[in-house]
C-alpha cells in the first residue's frame, strides 16, 4: 500500500476534484448528505482506486460527503486494429491484433475518468 | 434516498485552465511544447541543445516542473530568455505539473519578450500524460538505457505525443536497444507522431529536431 501510494500521488488532486464536483451537485439539489459517489475510471487511465478511497476519507472530512461510499466501475480496455477494424482486449502487453497480427491500434475504450451518479439524503 | 446524474470529466477543472492557458499563449504569439520523459532521459540536455541552435532565431522561455531543488533552472539560465521555477513538493500533485501551476508560472513570464516556451514536466511516464497544460505540442524523450519496451509498457504518454525523441544514440553500440521494435512501437500506438534519433551528447539529429520545431510554430502561426 505504502509504495502504491508514492507512486501515485496524482490521485490526491483528482480526488480534490471529485469531492468539489459531488459537493457542487448535492448543493445544488439541497441535498444533507451524500451517501455514494459513483465513479468510472478506465482501466488504462492509470489511476488507482484504493489511492483514490484513501483521499477521499481525509478530504471529505466535516463535509456532506463524510462517510459516502465509492463505488467504482472499473472499464476494461479496449483496442481496434487500424488494418482491419478488429476491436479486442489486449490479452498482454504487445498490443497485437488476433485477427492480422497488426500492431497498429487505437484505444477504443479504458481511458474513462468521471463521475456517473452522486447518490444523496 | 435520490440519486442525481452528474456524468461529469474529474479532470475537467484542469482542462479548464488548461485552455486558458492555450488562450493566454496564442494571445501573446507564444508557442508552447511540453516535454516529458522519465528522469534522466535527457529533458534538460535536450533543451540545452535545442537552445543553443535556436536562440539566435527565437527568444525561450522555460519553465521547469520538480519534485525539488532548481538544479536544471541553473543549467538552463544561460540560454534562455527567461526561466521560471515551479517545484511541486509542497503542491497537491508534485508527480506531473498541472495546468494550475503553469498558469501561475505564465504570470511570471514575459510574454511579450518571447516566441516559444518549453515546459519541462516532472521525470515521470505515468502522471504527466493525463493532465493537459495548455501546450500546443507534446514532446515524449526516451532514452537507449531506458531500453525499447517503453512503449508498451507506458502506452498512454506515447499515445498522445505530437513528437517522439530517442536520446543517447550514441550509446547504441553498447546497450540492446531494438531501434526498429521501438518504432514500429511507437507507429502503431500513434502513426501521427514524429520520432527524432539524436544524441544530445555528440548533437547528432539535433538539427533534424529543432527544424522541425520551426515548422510545427511556423504551422500554428498561419492556423491563428
Amino acid at each position: 500500500m505504502q509504495s502504491t501510494l508514492i507512486d501515485s500521488m496524482h490521485e490526491l488532486g483528482i480526488t480534490e476534484n471529485i469531492v468539489n464536483i459531488a459537493l457542487a451537485k448535492a448543493g445544488e439539489a439541497q441535498a444533507s448528505s451524500i451517501s455514494k459517489i459513483n465513479l468510472v475510471i478506465g482501466e488504462m487511465s492509470g489511476f488507482v482506486s484504493d489511492c483514490i478511497q484513501f483521499y477521499f476519507d481525509s478530504l471529505s472530512k466535516d463535509t456532506i460527503a463524510q462517510g459516502a461510499v465509492l463505488h467504482f466501475e472499473l472499464v476494461p480496455a479496449q483496442l481496434q486494429c487500424r488494418n482491419c477494424s478488429t476491436i479486442f482486449t489486449p490479452k498482454d502487453t504487445l498490443w497485437s491484433c488476433p485477427e492480422c497480427r497488426g500492431r497498429s491500434v487505437e484505444i477504443s475504450r479504458g481511458r474513462e475518468l468521471y463521475i456517473e451518479s452522486i447518490e444523496v439524503e | 434516498m435520490k440519486t442525481i446524474e452528474v456524468i461529469q470529466n474529474i479532470l475537467e477543472a484542469n482542462e479548464t485552465i488548461a485552455s486558458r492557458n492555450r488562450q493566454l499563449l496564442n494571445e501573446n504569439g507564444v508557442f508552447c511544447m511540453n516535454i516529458m520523459s522519465a528522469p534522466g532521459a535527457g529533458k534538460t540536455s535536450l533543451l540545452l541543445q535545442t537552445m543553443k541552435l535556436l536562440k539566435d532565431k527565437l527568444n525561450v522561455g522555460i519553465i521547469e516542473g520538480d519534485v525539488a531543488s532548481t538544479v536544471d533552472a541553473e543549467k538552463v539560465q544561460s540560454e534562455a530568455q527567461a526561466v521560471v521555477q515551479i517545484n511541486t513538493r509542497n503542491m497537491p500533485e508534485s508527480c506531473s505539473l498541472m495546468a494550475a501551476m503553469i498558469e501561475s508560472a505564465l504570470k511570471s513570464m514575459p510574454l511579450d519578450n518571447i516566441d516559444l516556451i518549453f515546459i519541462e514536466n516532472v521525470g515521470n511516464l505515468i502522471c504527466p500524460s493525463e493532465f493537459t497544460l495548455g501546450e500546443h505540442k507534446r514532446v515524449v524523450i526516451s532514452s537507449l538505457p531506458e531500453g525499447d519496451d517503453k512503449p508498451i509498457k507506458y502506452p498512454l504518454i506515447f499515445v498522445d505525443a505530437d513528437a517522439v525523441i530517442v536520446n543517447k544514440m550514441d550509446l547504441l553500440p553498447h546497450v540492446d536497444f531494438d531501434i526498429g521494435n521501438f518504432r514500429s512501437s511507437i507507429e502503431g500506438l500513434n502513426p501521427k507522431a514524429g520520432i527524432f534519433q539524436l544524441s544530445c551528447k555528440t548533437g547528432e539529429g539535433i538539427e533534424k529536431w529543432c527544424s522541425w520545431i520551426l515548422e510545427q510554430i511556423e504551422t500554428n502561426v498561419t492556423k491563428q
